[in-house]
């Protein structure tokens, strides 16, 4: 099946809803003038990376009217979109939305916060308990937040679920300039992409933002790598850009039957492997 | 040195998008800067000018009797390659009068006086011009607090904080930054023949490298003595570091209330912009 799909580079405005649904609105408008079948946007596009204590003034639950909106918007065309996320028992998650013909197809809940170094995630945040694969129209997709994607467990779980498409949204800040051609930490990001869409012969989906929050610039770059490892699109690094393709899941057929890493994956050994590790190391 | 090499086009464009963006987010189109024909200084200028467009930087110039002329005529360099505003304002008549009164004042609290009456002009003109205060701290001298407190460290936004010296040389050269001011011995300027090194006691390229490790790499003292830096040094730096420590940090307020500024009170600065 083919379907054409977008990133949305943006750079939101750190702690206003409003302002950052408006310019979400018009980058949806003009995808589904450019008839796009899925629109990605970036890690926390409704309130930017820094959000501290203005978490809880942020947060949207599912039936809040900027979600209907968007669910709304979901009619005409599919929608990844991040935001705080408050749930009924009052919790605030980094989360994910895919939306699709009026409905919540899935949430995805950020797993690993970040809270070292510049990153403050988990002060603020609950972390999900929760990594799946889900249907869509379009295929079986994943979607990880950003540090998700640094762990490879959650990438291993998310292609052993089913995923053919590996949504990774990210708010990454650009660090380290030594390098001849690319930032420290595109470079990193890069190399996963390119990793994980091959040895698990699926599409990577990476839509990064751009911007500076406090005088971290987050680097952009986005792309879609393909399920042999190759680079489809790229998006320009540091400004906000807008870049589509088309997919089809014939080139992840292709490199199944190439490369069938997929199918020898022995699912049983790992876990008992993991449950003695887990017994022998986890528990006292 | 090797560890400090940088990849001078992606900082650039990192650095000039940064003035531009932050100016920009709370509706500012200018910024002011003080222009002392030193390397610091002039490489901020030359991004900003690159950043928002010459007309939009504003350089002060602000030497007391003793600076040095070529200073002087250093900066008038950085305005004439790079095209921005200038204005000369001696400092000397504020110093001197305040001065009356302490004739005998240290080195160290005329230079320091010296520095915040700069801060001062540069903060009137950020008014008369609606211009942000860009600062011209570099890495090494935020890190050894090598730099006066609410004087030269005072700024709005600082394009260059996050760079060593030895990085800043690099880029002065790929922003075309004239060749006297990169070649010549960086200095306070504040009496004839002072240079940072030798008041420092270490040279920059030294003092860098050990910093990196130390900071960036966040090596052990036993791991940096392994490298080849002398204990001595070791020690001596980690001791600016820490004794300077306040500098880097807003006052401290004493807490009492359930929510304290910055302690509990926590919004990034580009809050909502």
């Amino acid at each position: 099946m083919k379907f054409s799909v977008a990133l949305a580079q943006i750079s939101p405005t750190l702690g206003n809803l409003e302002k950052n649904l408006e310019k979400c609105e018009r980058i949806i408008d003009q995808a589904i003038r450019d008839r796009i079948d899925l629109l990605i946007f970036p890690e926390l596009t409704l309130t930017g990376y820094f959000i501290k204590d203005i978490v809880a003034s942020v947060a949207i639950t599912t039936d809040s009217p900027i979600l209907q909106k968007l669910l709304d918007y979901s009619k005409r065309i599919s929608i990844v979109i991040g935001a705080v996320e408050e749930t009924p028992d009052f919790k605030f998650f980094n989360s994910a939305f895919y939306l699709e013909d009026g409905r919540i197809a899935h949430i995805h809940r950020k797993v690993y916060l970040p809270t070292y170094g510049l990153f403050d995630e988990h002060r603020y945040l609950a972390a999900g308990n929760k990594i799946r694969a889900f249907d869509t129209k379009f295929g079986r997709m994943g979607i990880l937040i950003c540090e998700d994607l640094w762990h490879p467990t959650a990438v291993a779980i998310t292609a052993l679920d089913g995923a053919h498409y590996l949504i990774g949204i990210s708010c990454s800040p650009g660090r380290g300039i030594e390098a001849s051609d690319r930032l420290g930490s595109s470079i990193t990001w890069e190399r996963l992409n390119r990793t994980y869409a091959q040895i698990y012969s699926l599409y990577v989906l990476f839509c990064n933002r751009t911007g500076f929050e406090d005088g971290v610039n987050f680097w952009g770059g986005s792309e879609i790598i393909s399920p042999s490892g190759e680079q489809l699109i790229k998006a320009l690094y540091i400004q906000e850009d807008f870049i589509h393709t088309t997919l089809n899941d014939r080139a992840i057929r292709r490199e199944r039957i190439i490369t069938p890493l997929i199918r020898d994956e022995q699912l049983h050994l790992t876990i008992q492997e993991l449950e003695r590790i887990y017994r022998e190391r986890f528990e006292d | 040195m090797n560890a400090l090499k940088i990849n001078t086009d992606l900082t650039r464009r990192i650095l000039v998008e940064f003035i531009r963006n932050e100016v920009e987010r709370v509706g500012f189109s200018n910024v002011v800067l003080g222009l002392s024909g030193g390397i610091d200084s002039a490489v901020s200028a030359f991004l900003a000018a690159e950043a928002l467009s010459p007309e939009h930087v504003w350089a002060i110039l602000m030497p007391y009797k003793s600076s040095s002329p070529q200073s002087i005529a250093d900066a008038e360099e950085v305005v004439k390659a790079t095209g921005i505003h200038s204005t000369l304002i001696e400092i000397t008549p504020m110093i001197d009068a305040y001065f009356e009164r302490y004739p005998d004042a240290s080195r160290l609290r005329r230079g320091n006086k010296m520095a915040r009456e700069r801060m001062t002009i540069l903060y009137d003109h950020s008014s008369l011009y609606r211009a942000l205060v860009l600062g011209t701290s570099n890495k090494t001298e935020l890190l050894l607090g090598y730099g006066t407190i609410f004087g030269d460290m005072a700024s709005s936004i600082n394009p260059i904080g996050d760079l060593y010296k030895t990085q800043i040389w690099q880029l002065a050269e790929a922003l075309g930054v004239p060749k006297q001011i990169i070649e010549k011995k960086p200095s306070a300027d504040l009496w004839t023949g002072q240079t940072d090194e030798e008041e420092l006691g270490f040279t920059y390229e030294d003092v860098d490298t050990l910093l990196y490790y130390m900071v960036d790499r966040r090596y052990s003292r036993e791991e940096l003595i392994d490298l080849g830096f002398k204990d001595t040094f070791v020690d001596r730096v980690r001791k600016m570091v820490v004794s300077s420590q306040y500098k880097r940090r807003l006052p401290v307020i004493a807490k009492v209330s359930y929510r304290t500024i910055d302690r509990d009170f926590r919004y990034a600065r580009d809050w909502e912009t």
